[in-house]
């Protein structure tokens, strides 16, 4: 360790430190308080103060979700061509999908495959908030719409863990359609009698509320999830009121009628399970 | 080419158009001169004018995104109470969700277009500020959504076809679209019109603006008329994420494809409409006829069609959306479920193990 010349010393602040040795311990954003990071991930990843529900990547939620080892992915090897060929100044979206392949070690925004809910055969859909923050792009409607028809044929329920920031605005008009596509395979499973839980954690907005994450027959929530349509800073934007407190949260949901329950994390999985229990035909 | 000459002279010109009206300005100055002093200058006047229309030809046939988006926002652009008192015999409006109000921004009724009777649904920005005012901008809330599928279901029950002409900014992002279930509304049309058991034509006639212009446009057709826009999100608002900067959007406008003819090559579109020269808001007659044609051509061609059959290939058609063969691992040619079913049988048919844990 080399020195520090004297002259950089400032004395002690009394302001909260920002900065924190990198992956020891994490701050609460519901409490303000300090946690010790695995003490946090044996919660579930949920605040154990405050219950506060963390983000969590995809590979963790089936951890918790779905039985040990029971998970076995479809369509792993899917990745976007950059339709649009989409290039803003210097960035491209290629180099965007490759920053993100890297920061989060996924391949797409969603990862889709059989499983088993506390013995339920499940075919899950589950959404990756780290890569381009969960949006829907064609690799994503293409992966929900094939766990759709897997689906359909196995005669296996369809719980979608939604984490998405909306379509992805890289891919266009391409995107949008995935609105249409994915609503469309809803639709088929729906015919089929199928049965469709959506699961909606933090956040789920956008182009992917506005599809199939609202569309299922059960629709579950994680508490204080942030579920809408526009995000809120687009609408404080336009109509330039200050939004009420609470705005857009799963309890505000709850409250004007748009969602079943709100759920937390350490009871999904009995959640989910009972849901099938009472759905069987 | 004539009679649209006479609506050039409109004034309103849009940024890019210094040279037009530079060419306006100086017919009307002849025009006040030779009626002051008497001197015949109408063949000065006729070569201005063929200069003029030279220019809007070569104007239009080279127009960027960003200039795209300004003609699709074009303060006389026609808007849907053109269409509908000029192509529309018989319009019976039908209001009201039946749950919360109704919703001005969408409008919706029977009609005939041609000899066909059909369900209009479209959106309108309003002309004047007290109808704009009135409706929101163009801007629908989820009443105006759940008043169009519901007219659509009641079309869908006698048996009629469905036309609908989009043009809206986006859908509304306020406080109480969200308590009412904005994005509910849209994800439940999106399902319900993907399997409407009538005809469906969509036409983009103005601004195309995401989530907001899908919410009535999934149908068996989607045309655009040539310099309408349709986009996944506003180019301003693009700009904004990416650039941090609003002001950026003529390079966002670009960077999302979002013309007609970027659609139509990206089989995103299934026809654009030609727009008369000089865009749809020099002569609004011209417009609406191209417009009224397509539907009376593709509405014959669709009714056909077997409604099973028709069913399945609007199906097929959502499905193949962005499923380029480079970016899937699937060929157009193959059916959806042979598709998908080649993909899965390489998986084995139960998970090895189960947890004991029940």
């Amino acid at each position: 360790m080399t020195k520090k010349p004297k002259s950089s010393w400032n004395g002690f602040s009394l302001k909260p430190r920002k900065e924190m040795p990198a992956g020891l311990w994490i701050r609460c954003p519901g409490c303000e308080q300090m946690f010790y990071k695995t003490a946090v991930e044996q919660n579930l990843n949920v605040c154990p103060k405050c219950s506060y529900h963390f983000r969590i990547d995809a590979v963790t939620r089936i951890k918790y979700l779905a039985d040990e080892g029971s998970f076995q992915q479809i369509l792993s090897d899917l990745t976007t061509n950059d339709p649009l060929d989409f290039k803003f100044r210097e960035t491209t979206y290629k180099q965007r999908v490759k920053a993100d392949e890297k920061k989060s070690g996924a391949t797409e925004a969603i990862l889709v495959g059989k499983a088993f809910i506390k013995g339920r055969g499940v075919v899950l859909a589950v959404m990756e908030p780290n890569f381009l923050m969960g949006s829907m792009g064609a690799v994503v409607g293409e992966k929900f719409c094939a766990a759709a028809d897997k689906a359909i044929e196995e005669k296996m329920p369809l719980v979608a863990i939604c984490c998405s920031g909306g379509a992805r605005m890289h891919e266009g008009v391409v995107s949008l359609g995935q609105m249409a596509k994915t609503s469309a395979a809803v639709a088929m499973l729906d015919k089929a009698g199928g049965l469709f839980i959506s699961v909606l954690t933090d956040p789920t907005t956008g182009g992917v509320t506005a599809s199939f994450a609202m569309l299922g027959d059960c629709l579950i929530a994680e508490p204080k999830a942030l579920i809408g349509f526009a995000g809120p800073r687009t609408i404080a934007e336009t109509i330039k009121v200050e939004l009420p407190e609470g705005f857009q949260t799963a309890e505000f949901m709850l409250e004007h009628g748009f969602i079943d329950m709100i759920v937390h994390r350490k009871d999904l999985r009995s959640e989910i399970a009972r849901i099938i229990d009472y759905c069987q035909k | 080419m004539a009679e649209n000459n006479n609506n050039i002279g409109s004034g309103n010109y849009l940024g890019f158009e210094d040279k037009v009206a530079e060419f306006d300005r100086q017919a009307d100055e002849l025009r006040r001169l030779s009626s002051a002093k008497g001197i015949d200058y109408s063949a000065e006047i006729r070569r201005l004018q063929q200069q003029q229309v030279a220019e809007l030809k070569q104007l239009y046939s080279n127009l960027t995104a960003w200039q795209t988006v300004q003609v699709a926002r074009h303060p006389q652009r026609p808007l849907l109470p053109d269409y509908l008192g000029l192509m529309v015999k018989e319009f019976c409006e039908l209001h009201g969700d039946r749950c919360f109000g109704d919703d001005r921004a969408i409008v919706t009724g029977f009609g005939q277009i041609g000899r066909e009777r059909v369900l209009i649904v479209g959106q309108n920005k309003g002309r004047t500020t007290k109808e704009k005012i009135a409706c929101n901008f163009g801007c629908p809330n989820p009443e105006g959504y759940r008043k169009a599928i519901a007219k659509m279901k009641f079309a869908e029950k006698f048996k009629i076809p469905i036309v609908t002409l989009i043009d809206t900014p986006g859908a509304y992002p306020g406080v109480g679209a969200e308590e009412r279930g904005q994005a509910q509304a849209i994800a439940f049309n999106l399902m319900e019109m993907s399997r409407l058991t009538v005809p469906i034509i969509c036409i983009v006639i103005g601004e195309g603006g995401s989530g907001g212009a899908l919410g009535i446009g999934v149908g068996d057709k989607l045309a655009m008329l040539e310099f309408a826009y349709y986009s996944v999100i506003s180019p301003e608002g693009c700009a904004a994420i990416l650039w941090r900067d609003g002001s950026q959007a003529p390079d966002a406008a670009e960077a999302l494809k979002l013309t007609s003819r970027d659609l139509l090559r990206l089989q995103l579109v299934d026809e654009v409409i030609p727009e008369p020269l000089g865009g749809a808001h020099r002569s609004i007659h011209d417009t609406v006829y191209n417009v009224e044609k397509y539907i009376v051509k593709t509405l014959a061609a669709l009714k056909r069609i077997k409604i099973d059959k028709l069913l399945e290939a609007r199906y097929e058609k959502l499905r193949s959306i962005g499923a380029s063969p480079a970016s899937i691992l699937r060929s157009k040619t193959q059916p959806a479920q042979e598709r998908i079913k080649t993909a899965i049988e390489a998986i084995p048919r139960k998970p090895t193990h189960i947890s004991a844990e029940v």
